[in-house]
């Protein structure tokens, strides 16, 4: 599956500036993957030991993960992953 | 004395004093951090006392370099009542409560609090339009404060909001959006928006400075009960900053010595049908499982992802308190009980945070020595539905006979 991933502007100087990578793979744990294989940097800014960090929300077309199928979410051709900061609002 | 920088809360990564909430390695959010050494507790509480009769009283402990910042403006909340409530009290078999009634503040809520801070913020770093995401209170702050100034507001709410709120948000002239969709929706909505608008978001962009404005509510509590801290506090907790900022406002006038004593019990405070942090606290979990759908009376609360939630929960527990939650029944119960012994008419919220001392007092967690505080944050005008149909009205003729008929001998010998 080709989605898009959306980088979050925090997060954008380890990609070099870009906001959206497009990727391939069956879940968001292997889409997020494969745009850890570009940008290593990433990896570690957004995962620990495995697991998106605390403040970390990721969403597939609008949908938090979290309340599907986390990283084993499936995602479809042309879906959208966003991830976002969730240390806001209140 | 001095502000030194944003830094994050997971890591300690430092940060210049600008526009930004997330820090780039972790992702955990960004604080204020302050240099106090060589502060003179005195002199300090001297300041306070010379100051304004609001929350710029305590510009020493806000994140402005100029005290009080000249970028303020007009609205000034805070020094809201702090009355002690014995009949409440007596109704609940405690020994001394208090209410905190931030209802008392220029828009009603103590949402005035943390935009003043944030709005004062973005004025002063050239922003010329504020915008939030909210429940319902802050939407009121934020238009409010923003026509004081002559800012132009952007307010993002749930589009089934009490109407009550809409008209005291709309009322001010603000570009009012309705989102379809929960308060987690709204928020994820300017989260995104955020990074292709040059909005000042109050609880996003700045929310290190916004949530700053909620210690002044813990100043005031120790200032009020002449500078002493309450045993036990309790608490609504929504997205958990106003909790979360109540200790650390405390903490904090502890470690400067400018009051003395230990950190009180801190219970929070939120509504069965959207409880997360209640949730994670009862399961022992450290992180929170967010609410998908949340359905209660409390909007104001009703937050299903709750930013602050793990810190809320480590506050609770390392201070000996407690997360609960309460039905919408005992919201409205809790709404009758606090207006008929302290005459403090309260929104939802105010109802949930009193039916959990009611509940904390029932199950014999708080001993008759304890001082109480239990914070009421909204004024209940503006969830009139919540108090609909629970009233009877004697309706008479009007004459003397009408009278008597209905009240046979009432109070005639008294």
């Amino acid at each position: 599956m080709s989605v898009t991933v959306k980088i979050p502007a925090q997060l954008r100087a380890a990609t070099g500036g870009e906001g959206e990578l497009e990727v391939e793979g069956g879940t968001v744990g292997e889409a997020l993957d494969a745009v850890f294989d570009q940008h290593d940097g990433l990896r570690e800014r957004i995962t620990q030991d495995g697991d998106l960090r605390r403040f970390v929300n990721v969403y597939v077309s609008g949908e938090d993960i979290r309340f599907q199928d986390g990283l084993d979410t499936q995602v479809n051709d042309g879906d959208e992953v966003t991830i976002l900061p969730a240390v806001a609002g209140g | 004395m001095a502000l030194e920088g944003l830094r994050c809360k997971e890591c300690a990564a430092t940060y210049a004093l600008e526009a930004r909430y997330v820090c780039e390695e972790c992702f955990g959010p960004l604080e204020v951090s302050y240099d106090h050494s060589g502060l003179d507790p005195d002199e300090a509480r001297r300041r306070i006392q010379a100051g304004s009769a609001g929350i710029w009283r305590y510009a020493d402990f806000l994140p402005f370099s100029e005290r009080p910042p000249s970028w303020r403006h007009s609205l000034e909340p805070g020094l809201t009542p702090l009355v002690r409530a014995d009949r409440l009290a007596e109704r609940l078999g405690l020994g001394e409560v208090w209410i905190k009634n931030d209802a008392a503040n220029p828009t009603h809520s103590f949402k005035d609090r943390v935009v003043t801070v944030a709005i004062t913020k973005a004025r002063e770093l050239g922003f010329e339009t504020v915008a939030c995401a909210s429940t319902g209170n802050l939407a009121n702050a934020v238009a409010a404060h923003a026509a004081a100034c002559g800012l132009r507001s952007f307010v993002f709410v749930p589009a089934d909001l009490e109407e009550q709120k809409l008209l005291a948000t709309s009322v001010y002239g603000p570009r009012l959006v309705g989102v379809r969709g929960n308060y987690d929706d709204v928020n994820r909505l300017c989260t995104e928006l955020c990074e292709s608008r040059p909005w000042a978001f109050v609880n996003v962009n700045l929310r290190p400075y916004y949530s700053e404005g909620s210690k002044t509510l813990a100043f005031e509590t120790v200032e009020q009960l002449g500078w002493k801290l309450p045993d036990r506090v309790v608490a609504p907790i929504a997205s958990g900053s106003m909790f979360t900022k109540l200790a650390k406002g405390m903490s904090d006038w502890i470690d400067l010595g400018l009051v003395e004593g230990e950190l009180p019990t801190f219970c929070g405070a939120q509504a069965l049908g959207c409880s997360p942090v209640a949730t994670a606290f009862a399961e022992g979990w450290e992180v929170c499982k967010p609410e998908r759908r949340p359905e209660t009376i409390a909007k104001s609360l009703a937050i299903g992802d709750p930013a602050d939630g793990p810190y809320a929960l480590d506050l609770a527990r390392r201070t000996g308190g407690r997360i609960e939650s309460v039905t919408d029944e005992e919201i409205r119960d809790g709404i009758r009980l606090l207006a008929e012994t302290t005459g403090v008419f309260t929104e939802t919220a105010g109802g949930v945070t009193v039916a959990v001392l009611a509940k904390l007092a029932e199950a014999g967690e708080i001993d008759r020595e304890e001082r109480v505080v239990a914070y009421i944050t909204g004024e209940g005008l503006k969830t009139l539905d919540a108090a609909r149909e629970s009233y009877r009205m004697h309706e008479i003729e009007p004459t003397l006979d009408a009278f008597e008929a209905e009240f046979k001998g009432a109070g005639v010998s008294a």
